[in-house]
């Protein structure tokens, strides 16, 4: 018979499903992050003089940041020195099908359960695929293109739409917010670029699959989503890496930009190499992502599964300048070995009633730490602002953790804030429950944590929700014996 | 179909069944009595297989099988269903596919497909009707909010749809009103059969009334002191429980 222990100890010892590297040529710098790889990096990606200029004070920026202390765990030491700052496959011209993609990279997807053709045909879902640093294939394009709609790699978007990318990059998140979102603006290699035009609906979800490959290679995406007014878009960021020994930095930057009457949903699921369990060799996920719903009436919705990488670490937010503009935040967080999980939002109400939403649920099995860490903020001219906080931990055994540090700043009496904190365990009568009605222990707990994430994965696309699914049974496979 | 001998079992080391003879055949409805703390839920707990309760000595054969082998599971898959005396809260799990999924365990260990939508929710259909439970019920979380009676009359809907050949019912009348009463009773009756066999755990002969019990067994101390038909329910009514603690501890010092 199953009990608590077991459970935790199979689950400790699962291995990373999708621990496998690709084979193919590489362009890559050399490690080191000073003037000349950022000059290298921007020679390379043919860009305008004014991103060379921004990517320097980047860099400066970052000269002049100390990491943070304030997070709830131990920062290893990261030799930013020894990390390479730009890999691209060398075979890098543009596809027009299929066919002529690399099939060793095809195969790659396959094994992730992602081929392209049959996300084509799931829901008409254009994907923009990132590999490593450079975009090899985008689809649906010229779909899109009718609508006026543009999504394209950043590096396309700085060719094609300077004009664009230079009046948004770096308005919600300047290059000196914070010691990683400067090293982004400094060294960033890549990402997508989506421009919704006035009152369109965007008639598809733009998704773009991440994927770090080269061994020593920081990955440092740059998405900037911008929906003009009264239109609305739907975006999918989806990751998984391969097995790795060294640990691998990732500091990616997402900027979404909602003008009147806009609404943007961001959904992530996140499934990267979380390190075997001891903890060795698992991705650093250091992300800053925020949005501004800038006009009146906009919205910006964050939704993200995080069930990989040895340490989660990042606080999608909302700046809630709009009046009566709404932000919201669900999010599911799975840490298990000796994962670590700080994660949470920001709601920054500073037009007239605006309101926010999170709903944060984490879980902790093994030695694996959750922290929610959460910012509610209402400005002085924020009227009838109001905030609802719901913050639930489950823990799976004795020996994982959660921990809630919720932080509410109100400068104004009008406000509403509501927070709503829980902390449960899964009982071995629930287990017990389901046993007696001819469900396996595995599938038991599978049952449990599906019904527990309900509310959050009801927040994803379909054929995401399926997937996230999927990776929340898949973490506890083989964790009954 | 049930074959229980000299079964002892303890609970963190305190003896808590200490010899159960018991024989249940097909088409038959025991019931087993007793004062609190005589070993009732127990002997439920050890026949579903519950963590925690260690068989010491004695055997159970359930339809020719060693049911004590068998993991929890396995025992609901060969047709075991216990009906809880606190059914257990299960939130963000929808009852309907709950039940779907437990209906497909067991019908994969039978080597059955399990059913496609539109059979299965014929059969949801049909069983609600016959225990006469709220369709709202039925796609909410399971037993999450449920009132006391609401979980009661949901394990008879899961006995309904899972058609178990063995039920134990363990306390399903504590906590149910009159009204909610009669209605498990119906439903249990008409779930009766020549086929399967009823074991109802109950601590009042009230709900012996609408459901009429074959045996009647009076459990005290780990023991079934008294066997008898319906009409030892009724003398138990009467005369409450202590005249057969004097008897058993009587027949206990004799055997000394």
């Amino acid at each position: 018979m199953a009990n608590d222990n077991e459970i935790i100890d199979n689950i400790a010892n699962k291995e990373y499903e999708f621990g496998f590297v690709t084979d193919i040529e590489m362009d890559v710098a050399p490690a080191g992050l000073n003037e000349d790889t950022i000059r290298y990096i921007s020679e390379k990606k043919k860009e305008p003089e004014w991103l060379l200029e921004w990517r320097l004070k980047g860099l400066q920026a970052f000269g002049r940041q100390k990491l943070p202390d304030w997070q709830n765990f131990v920062l290893p030491a990261i030799d930013f020195q020894k990390i390479s700052y730009y890999a691209a496959p060398k075979n890098k011209k543009k596809y027009d099908s299929l066919d002529q993609v690399d099939p060793e990279l095809l195969a790659t997807f396959e094994k992730l359960g992602i081929p392209l053709s049959e996300q084509k045909a799931l829901a008409g879902v254009a994907v923009d695929v990132v590999f490593d640093s450079v975009s090899v294939k985008t689809t649906y394009k010229e779909k899109l293109k009718e609508l006026g709609i543009i999504f394209c790699s950043f590096g396309e978007a700085v060719q094609e739409h300077p004009e664009l990318v230079r009046k948004y990059v770096g308005s919600v998140v300047p290059y000196s917010d914070n010691i990683f979102a400067a090293l982004n603006a400094a060294a960033f290699s890549d990402g997508s670029f989506v421009y919704i035009p006035k009152g369109v609906r965007c008639p598809m979800e733009l998704s773009t699959y991440f994927r770090i490959n080269t061994e020593n290679t920081g990955q440092f995406e740059r998405t900037l989503i911008i929906a003009d007014e009264g239109s609305y878009v739907s975006y999918l960021e989806g990751c998984t890496a391969p097995m790795r020994d060294e640990n691998q930095l990732h500091a990616a930057v997402v900027e979404l930009i909602a003008l009147g009457n806009a609404e943007i949903k961001y959904s992530t699921v996140q499934n990267w190499y979380p390190g075997d369990k001891d903890g060795k060799g698992g991705i650093y996920n250091f992300v800053t992502k925020r949005g501004i719903c800038k006009g009146a009436n906009s919205k910006i919705s964050w939704t993200q599964v995080e069930t990989g990488s040895a340490i989660t670490w990042k606080y999608p937010s909302v700046i809630l300048q709009g009046d009566h503009s709404t932000g919201e935040f669900y999010s599911v967080a799975v840490t298990r070995n000796k994962q670590i999980a700080d994660t949470g939002t920001k709601m920054h109400h500073i037009g007239r009633g605006t309101r926010s939403r999170i709903i944060s649920k984490g879980i902790s099995a093994g030695q694996g730490q959750n922290s929610y860490r959460g910012l509610v903020q209402i400005g002085p001219k924020a009227d009838g602002a109001r905030n609802f906080t719901q913050c639930d931990s489950l823990l799976i055994g004795d020996r994982c953790g959660a921990h809630t540090f919720p932080y509410i700043e109100s400068k104004n009496n009008t406000a509403t804030v509501e927070h709503e904190a829980t902390t449960s365990k899964i009982g071995e009568d629930q287990i017990f429950y389901l046993n007696q009605r001819g469900i396996d222990s595995e599938k038991a707990v599978a049952l449990i944590i599906n019904g527990y994430a309900r509310e959050v994965l009801n927040q994803l696309p379909m054929e995401f929700a399926v997937e996230a699914q999927k990776l929340l049974s898949i973490t506890l496979e083989g964790s009954v014996g | 179909m049930l074959i229980i001998k000299n079964l002892h079992a303890e609970v963190e080391d305190k003896q808590i069944l200490k010899g159960i003879d018991l024989r249940v055949n097909a088409g038959e409805v025991h019931a087993i009595m007793g004062p609190n703390g005589s070993g009732k839920s127990s002997l439920a707990a050890v026949l579903a297989g519950r963590e925690g309760y260690n068989v010491t000595e004695g055997e159970v054969i359930f339809e020719g099988k060693d049911l004590l082998e068998l993991a929890p599971e396995v025992r609901a898959r060969e047709g075991v269903f216990l009906a809880f005396q606190y059914p257990i809260e299960i939130p963000g799990v929808s009852n309907i596919n709950f039940l779907k999924t437990a209906l497909a365990e067991i019908r994969a260990y039978k080597n059955l497909p399990p059913l496609d939508a539109k059979e299965f929710l014929q059969l949801s259909r049909e069983k609600q009707k016959l225990v006469e439970f709220d369709a709202k019920l039925v796609n909410r979380s399971l037993n999450e909010g449920f009132s006391g009676g609401e979980k009661k009359r949901n394990e008879i809907f899961q006995l309904a749809m899972l058609e178990p050949s063995l039920s134990i019912l363990d306390e399903t009348d504590s906590g149910l009103d009159i009204d909610a009463l009669r209605i498990v009773a119906k439903g249990v009756n008409k779930l009766r059969s020549s086929k399967n066999a009823f074991i109802i755990i109950t601590h009042y002969q009230r709900l012996l009334e609408y459901i009429v019990p074959d045996f009647v067994h009076v459990l005290y101390d780990g023991r079934i002191v008294k066997s008898g038909t319906k009409d030892l329910a009724l003398q138990l009514e009467e005369k409450g429980y202590d005249w057969l603690k004097e008897e058993s501890r009587e027949k206990v010092i004799s055997t000394i």
